[in-house]
């Protein structure tokens, strides 16, 4: 994003078909998802939820390739880090306190699964587990459903640069890659998986594994939400078009410890991580607004106040929502009589 | 009603579901052009096409977890695993997915996906083709299990299994694609999952197990009845998880002795289990000790005919089991 040169021509956002008011709601909840993530981090360590997995670092590059998908249709594999994806296609802020409070109306799992382990089926969010990758399979056999039912949808999926590491990411990719599948396989490189740095994790880069399964793979800054737009739309495009997949590599970086029960500073330093913090993707949107005159810091001020009175929202009414029943722990092993 | 093998019975099964059902469809290794390595697809693909009877790149973890995703988005899948023996690289897509989609989700998902994996040994094929697997998946709620001993049985548990919302692994016996030959109607009908079936009627012993073994129970039971006058009742479990415990206790309260018989190792089979619901539910109406005959607790069957031979289970060392029992 080059704002000088911007001032010349087209805007970078025009360039790729956004118009103003969608590159504003793309850093809307970009600082959605961060906002939502340092609030989940607080509460953890308050005790009033028992878990939390971050995003942060991740959000510029999970919102930007929501936009560049079809929110209305496309199905969507996110894997547990991607909060700023599962908003920007359509989950509340209270949906996913539900979750983080594990209470009985949380729409992913209904108090079952840990935060971050997405699925609502209204969403075409597909439901998620812990072990990684298994869902590069499933993105592949929807886009295998979407090709025999000749619907012109694709299937998204993401999963870290451990996780392309698994059988299931391999196996997947060359299936979808005999079959000229509609999938977008999404790798977001935030350069640890828990604590081992890619330097002990990958041989090569993500992305040039693709030439083995004979599709495009593209290496992209993650920090940089257009070019992220940019890859993702032209990869959905290809997709739709009936000329397969495409993996993407977004690189950026896990500002976050793993987890609230990992310390990460046992494993890197305080340098590094500072360091990454200044190529965070967020301000550089909001720079990149302000630029091109669409953002003010009297409008940023106004959305902090606004997200905060809507995680306090959110908050409130999922500490009231009531718990799972106990014997609730008996249901839904298999389908119930008549249902599906 | 035509006479038919084990195996066209699975493959009249699918092409019944198919041309009922254009969600259903078929995936596998060489399930295609060739038509399985056994021909229990043969001529599905001249049917149907390419896309819908697939052959897919060697790996099993992908037939699994490709299928699930399929199933999920609301086809039919049929995901072939070519030996049973080769289905653990898909076992976390089994067991950590198919399994768990619905319970996870709250019920807001679901899997109705078929797994089929042919079981069992007796035809050379070593330690890695003649395996009997049941027992790692038995005991993972949200999957059913099933394992029919016949022709007919075979045809309408397949198509169950295609019509359940849930996930199924549908364990068809390899010994018994050619070995087993009976009437099966060419109409359409189903064999409910969750239900064992009574065989043989008897007074003296109760059998209780599935797949191939229960034919030479069948065997045995006719020639005791006529040699030594020893009535034996025999109960088809047929559907192994979730396990029709009512038809279990009935049949084991029938004559107050029970062997149970399956081809998978003894420690940690399906057996055990049957054994635990008769001692919870019925223990006091037992005439003597539960006995189990089972194959061997050794890793897998080895190819050397005689001990191959030695592994599997026969009519001679049923009956003689048979016989102990009632002698008792």
């Amino acid at each position: 994003m080059n704002a000088k040169s911007s001032i010349k021509t087209q805007p970078k956002h025009e360039q790729l078909g956004l118009s103003d008011a969608e590159v504003v709601d793309m850093y809307k909840y970009m600082l959605l998802a961060r906002k939502f993530d340092e609030r989940n981090l607080l509460l953890q360590r308050a005790g009033k939820i028992n878990f939390h997995v971050s995003g942060i670092g991740q959000e510029t590059a999970q919102v930007a390739a929501a936009f560049a998908l079809d929110r209305e249709r496309d199905y969507f594999l996110p894997y547990y880090r991607d909060y700023g994806f599962v908003l920007t296609v359509g989950m509340s802020l209270k949906e996913l306190m539900l979750s983080a409070f594990a209470k009985a109306d949380d729409p992913n799992s209904g108090g079952r699964q840990m935060p971050g382990h997405f699925g609502s089926k209204r969403l075409r969010i597909v439901t998620g587990s812990s072990p990684v990758t298994t869902q590069v399979p499933h993105a592949v056999g929807i886009a295998l459903a979407a090709k025999m039912q000749k619907k012109d949808i694709v299937s998204y999926v993401t999963f870290g640069e451990g996780s392309s590491n698994q059988g299931d990411f391999h196996e997947g990719l060359n299936f979808a890659g005999v079959q000229k599948l509609p999938v977008i396989f999404m790798c977001e490189n935030n350069q640890y998986a828990i604590s081992v740095p890619i330097k002990k994790q990958l041989g090569g880069k993500v992305s040039d594994r693709a030439l083995g399964y004979g599709f495009p793979g593209i290496r992209v800054d993650g920090n940089d939400a257009l070019e992220v737009y940019r890859v993702v739309k032209e990869a959905r495009e290809r997709a739709v078009r009936g000329e397969g997949p495409t993996l993407i590599e977004a690189m950026m970086y896990r500002l976050s410890p793993h987890s609230t029960s990992d310390n990460d500073l046992a494993y890197r330093t305080k340098e590094e991580v500072d360091e990454n913090w200044r190529k965070d993707g967020i301000p550089k949107m909001k720079q990149y607004l302000v630029e091109n005159g669409l953002w003010s810091e009297e409008q940023d001020e106004a959305l902090s106040r606004e997200i905060s009175q809507q995680l306090k929202e959110a908050i409130e009414s999922a500490e009231l929502a009531p718990f799972p029943k106990p014997e609730d722990t008996l249901l839904h092993v298999y389908a119930s009589e008549g249902e599906v | 009603m035509p006479v038919m093998e084990y195996i066209d019975a699975i493959r009249l099964a699918m092409k019944e579901e198919m041309e009922r059902d254009e969600n259903v469809f078929v995936l596998g290794e060489d399930v295609g052009v060739k038509g399985g390595v056994f021909t229990t697809t043969k001529g599905l693909q001249e049917q149907f096409g390419e896309l819908r009877v697939m052959d897919t790149p060697l790996a099993e973890s992908a037939i699994a977890g490709v299928a699930i995703g399929a199933a999920m988005y609301g086809m039919k899948p049929i995901a072939e695993m070519q030996y049973s023996d080769f289905m653990l690289p898909a076992t976390n897509q089994i067991i950590s997915e198919a399994a768990k989609i619905r319970y996870r989700s709250n019920n807001d998902w679901n899997c109705p996906v078929v797994v089929r994996a042919p079981i069992g040994g007796g035809i050379f094929g070593g330690l890695y083709h003649s395996q009997c697997p049941e027992s790692i998946f038995f005991g993972t709620p949200g999957l059913k299990i099933v394992a029919p001993y016949s022709a007919y049985d075979a045809k309408g548990l397949l198509k169950a299994a295609v019509r359940d919302p849930d996930p199924v692994l549908f364990f068809e016996n390899k010994k018994c694609y050619k070995l087993i030959k009976e009437d099966v109607p060419e109409d359409d009908y189903i064999v409910p999952i969750g239900k064992a079936n009574v065989l043989r009627e008897g007074t003296d012993i109760t059998v209780i197990g599935y797949s191939l073994p229960l034919h030479f129970a069948m065997q045995a039971a006719a020639e005791l009845e006529a040699e030594q006058g020893i009535s034996a009742h025999i109960l088809d479990l047929r559907t192994i998880q979730p396990l029709d415990r009512e038809a279990i206790i009935a049949a084991a309260r029938k004559t107050g002795k029970v062997l149970i018989v399956h081809e998978d190792n003894k420690t940690g089979g399906v057996g055990a289990e049957v054994a635990a619901i008769i001692s919870e539910e019925c223990l006091f109406e037992l005439d003597a000790p539960i006995q189990r005959l089972c194959g061997p607790d050794v890793p897998a069957m080895p190819i050397s005919p005689p001990m191959e031979k030695f592994f599997m289970l026969s009519k001679d060392k049923v009956k003689e089991a048979m016989t102990q029992l009632a002698l008792f």
